[in-house]
């Protein structure tokens, strides 16, 4: 995986360097650029986005301002799995807490921390989802799970850790 | 002429630029935070309010004036909604005010109390971020934040620079540097404007007042005073007197009750820096080197060129700044000519300005740890001393400087304004007394000519680092071409310091600089050559201008720095057999760095060299004269380029 010192780190700084030419260093173009560097790192690292102030010509301070400001952005490095809980009205009547305490737990992450020490999971909540019917929501990347249960998510979690071991092996 | 209606009275207006300008010129001061008159408009703090013919509420500061308008400015909706505005805000702030730096020229204080703020119904935030005083200048307190970024606007607008800016948003938006630094991990000049623009306690000089009352207070040590020329005509404000108003002998009046042992000028060490910076600039004349010369007086200027334009290091004049050879001279050999040792002198310089705490605390300008000006007070910490020390101001009776470092000429009066050091540097040039006013007033930049043994010779002066920077960039693109070239960071120069009494806008800034025009006036000695003192000084100790003795003592050298800290990109690979580090910062990537990391990454994946050669790029190698910088196993390469690394790699392989 990607991070802005791990292994495929000197391709990934170079496709940030792709990105910055395809766009032009206009600062109308940072937050498209981010968007993608996002999606080259997963987050955005801070070492990256000061070189994107350097390239831009731009103060550090203002990439930082605007990487802050949207919910989209990450600073912190995120899973290979971002699984998102919905905890709009309709999913907290249906227990969305419930849910998110046994990932909590079953991710073995402690408080304020949202990402395990792996870098495979990332767990989030998120405010309406715009899918009340399916209350409560899970979101795994872009898959949506719907009705989940407590017994449900822990199964589908479990399915992913099975699947990435045996990849690994 | 074009009229508009305030509280059912006709007032006339012309160009003002918003219905703000209008309303004060009325006579009537509608509470602010977030407008500057020299800032751009931000309309966020909301107080300014007023109401429209339909009952609309809008903000005066973002609306034009317009023919026919009528506006109230205090109905009983305005005035109830102007105090939700300030309650909330007061919620969310740190209320320590009686142990507040800022309370006797907090806005937000004064304002809760004109506006008979009794209770805050808002509960209090709860979590408090760290105060950040890392910096030797300013110190930031995010708790007192009232988020008007008056101080974002001005590192960016005036100083060029964008040091802190506005981070998350929501409840959690705050005030910092990039990446929730410390200031003295980011490129920040220690200007103080911020500071100086803050409404709030939110970020404050760094007071050396206990410093200095400790020494007072300690029978082994001689406590020596240099007072800047811009100190002088503004100390006076604090007190009721006017802008520009000189007290230089009041000032010199309390010190001595303070305990002061002696009370020097420092407009003296400004004759000596021109002595010393003529010299230098013929010398560069002769050799045409290193032109165009920068000034050196602005410690905050000197660091905004090591932060971001290392390639014109060498065009920094190498004189310290007065303050500087003000302390050289009292260490390292005044102590010695009165029977003292360095250790048991103590210099404290009163300075309009923040960057001179960060100057005297270069370890460039200390012998064993021992630094040549020991404290540095603003004219704001002199005030706050004064009233502390219980002096009354009115019974103060006027008292001459001491002598031999009492005497200056016009020339060093007037270092305390934009255009200042250049007039007095022309003044040596041109051998009389040359009223020199092309470099006088505010404009950004001015530019004038003189003639110096049938030489033209073309000078420059900006102050704002917003405006260097632009200078600078003509300059780089060979645009504008100089011989002399003078900057100060504060606008107006020193008299605009962050130091100085608030509110310092144009008019108060100007009226301070014609202060010493008129001080200069009145002197009779005008050039810095014919300063006695300083005469005595080239004969008793330094020789002349430029000798050995004065470049030990009054010159000094400058080194690039990093922009920030912690930012440096490491591409695996183990530590192996070669390791290069690329330099990305500003200088080097727009000389190519770039294509040196991707010649050798291809040259690492093309060759199989993973685990012989190690890639990092950094920011800033602390090289850019010579850039593109690169460093193959701790050794620097300059002016480096793709094949020279590559070569270089396979040598060491
Ligand atoms: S002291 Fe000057 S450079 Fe530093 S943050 Fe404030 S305005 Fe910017
Ligand atoms: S630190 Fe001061 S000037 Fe800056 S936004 Fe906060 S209150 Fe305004
Ligand atoms: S002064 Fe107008 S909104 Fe702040």
């Amino acid at each position: 995986m990607a991070t802005a010192t791990g292994h495929d780190s000197r391709r990934s700084f170079q496709r940030v360097n792709e990105i910055i030419e395809t766009h032009g260093r206009d600062p109308v173009h940072l937050i498209s650029i981010l968007q993608e560097v996002q999606n080259e790192y997963r987050y955005l690292p801070q070492e990256i986005l000061n070189y994107i102030a350097t390239a831009m010509n731009i103060s550090p301070s203002r990439v930082f301002g605007v990487a802050t400001f949207y919910e989209n952005f990450s600073l912190e490095p995120k899973g290979k799995y971002v699984i998102r809980i919905c905890d709009g009205t309709a999913c907290h009547v249906k227990n969305s807490t419930g849910l998110l305490n046994m990932l909590t737990r079953k991710l073995g992450l402690k408080e304020g921390q949202r990402t395990t020490g792996d870098l495979l999971f990332t767990l989030e909540t998120v405010s309406c989802l715009g899918a009340c019917g399916l209350a409560p929501v899970m979101v795994i990347n872009e898959e949506v799970h719907g009705k989940v249960t407590p017994e449900k998510a822990e199964q589908i979690i479990d399915e992913i850790i099975k699947k990435e071991r045996s990849q690994n092996d | 002429m074009k009229t508009l209606k305030i509280n059912g009275r006709e007032v006339a207006f012309s160009d003002e630029k918003n219905l703000l300008e209008v309303i004060r010129k009325a006579g009537i001061q509608l509470p602010t935070f977030c407008y500057h008159s020299e800032l751009s408009t931000y309309g966020a703090c909301r107080m300014c309010l007023v109401e429209d013919k339909k009952g609309n509420l809008i903000a005066a500061c973002c609306t034009p004036p317009r023919e026919g308008m009528e506006i109230k400015t205090h109905t009983l909706r305005l005035l109830k909604q102007r105090k939700m505005t300030l309650e909330l805000l007061l919620a969310a702030h740190d209320r320590e005010c009686t142990t507040c730096y800022k309370n006797s020229d907090c806005k937000l204080r004064k304002l809760a109390h004109d506006m008979g703020i009794e209770e805050i119904r808002f509960g209090r935030k709860e979590k408090r971020l760290p105060v950040d005083d890392s910096s030797p200048a300013i110190i930031r307190n995010p708790n007192k934040c009232i988020l008007c970024g008056d101080c974002v606007r001005m590192c960016e607008e005036v100083q060029g620079i964008g040091v802190i800016g506005f981070a998350y948003r929501g409840a959690r938006a705050t005030v910092t540097p990039a990446f929730n630094k410390k200031l003295s991990e980011v490129d920040c000049v220690d200007c103080g404007q911020c500071s100086s623009v803050c409404p709030t306690g939110a970020i404050v000089v760094k007071p050396h007042i206990e410093k200095v009352w400790q020494a007072l207070n300690d029978d082994s040590k001689v406590v020596i005073a240099q007072i800047a020329p811009a100190v002088r005509v503004a100390f006076g404000e604090a007190f009721g007197l006017k802008a520009g108003e000189s007290t230089e002998y009041l000032i010199v009046s309390a010190l001595k009750a303070m305990g002061f042992d002696k009370v020097f000028d420092t407009c003296l060490a400004a004759d000596l820096t021109v002595m010393e910076e003529v010299r230098e600039f013929m010398e560069r004349l002769d050799r045409g080197e290193n032109l165009p010369l920068f000034t050196s007086c602005c410690p905050a200027w000197v660091k905004f060129v090591e932060f971001n334009y290392p390639s014109f290091l060498d065009n920094l004049s190498t004189c310290r700044s007065p303050q500087q050879m003000f302390g050289s001279f009292i260490k390292n050999y005044y102590a010695g000519e009165v029977g003292l040792s360095r250790d048991n002198v103590f210099v404290v310089s009163i300075m309009p300005c923040t960057a001179k705490k960060a100057e005297a605390a270069r370890e460039e300008f200390a012998v064993d740890g021992n630094p040549d000006v020991d404290a540095v007070l603003t004219t704001q910490e002199l005030i706050r001393m004064v009233r502390e020390a219980g002096i009354v101001f009115e019974e103060l009776k006027e008292e001459s400087f001491d002598m031999p470092f009492g005497f200056a000429t016009g020339g060093g009066i007037i270092f305390g304004a934009t255009g200042g050091v250049t007039e007095a540097v022309v003044r040596m040039l041109d051998g009389g007394h040359k009223r020199f006013k092309e470099v006088r007033g505010n404009e950004g930049l001015k530019e004038a000519a003189v003639l110096k043994d049938g030489r033209e010779i073309k000078v420059a002066v900006v102050h704002g680092l917003k405006n260097a920077r632009e200078l600078l960039e003509m300059i780089k693109q060979g645009k504008a071409k100089y011989d002399l070239v003078e900057v100060m960071a504060c606008p107006g120069g020193c008299v605009g310091g962050a130091g100085q009494p608030v509110p310092a806008d144009a008019g108060i800034r100007e009226k301070r600089a014609k202060g010493l025009y008129i001080l200069d006036n009145r002197m009779q000695l005008g050039r810095a050559d014919e300063n006695p003192m300083v005469r005595m000084l080239y004969e008793k100790w330094l020789g002349s201008p430029g000798s050995e003795v004065s470049h030990k003592y009054l010159h000094t050298h400058y080194r690039s720095r990093r922009r920030i800290e912690g930012t440096d990109i490491k591409f695996g690979g183990q530590q192996g057999k070669v390791n290069v580090k690329i330099c990305i910062g500003t200088s080097c990537y727009l000389k190519g760095s770039y294509d040196i990391f991707k010649a050798v990454d291809r040259k690492i994946k093309e060759r199989n060299l993973e685990d012989k050669v190690s890639l990092e790029a950094t920011f800033c190698l602390e090289n850019c004269t010579s850039s593109p910088a690169v460093e193959v196993n701790g050794n620097i390469v300059e002016n480096a380029d793709a094949e020279r690394i590559e070569r270089l790699i396979d040598q060491l392989l």
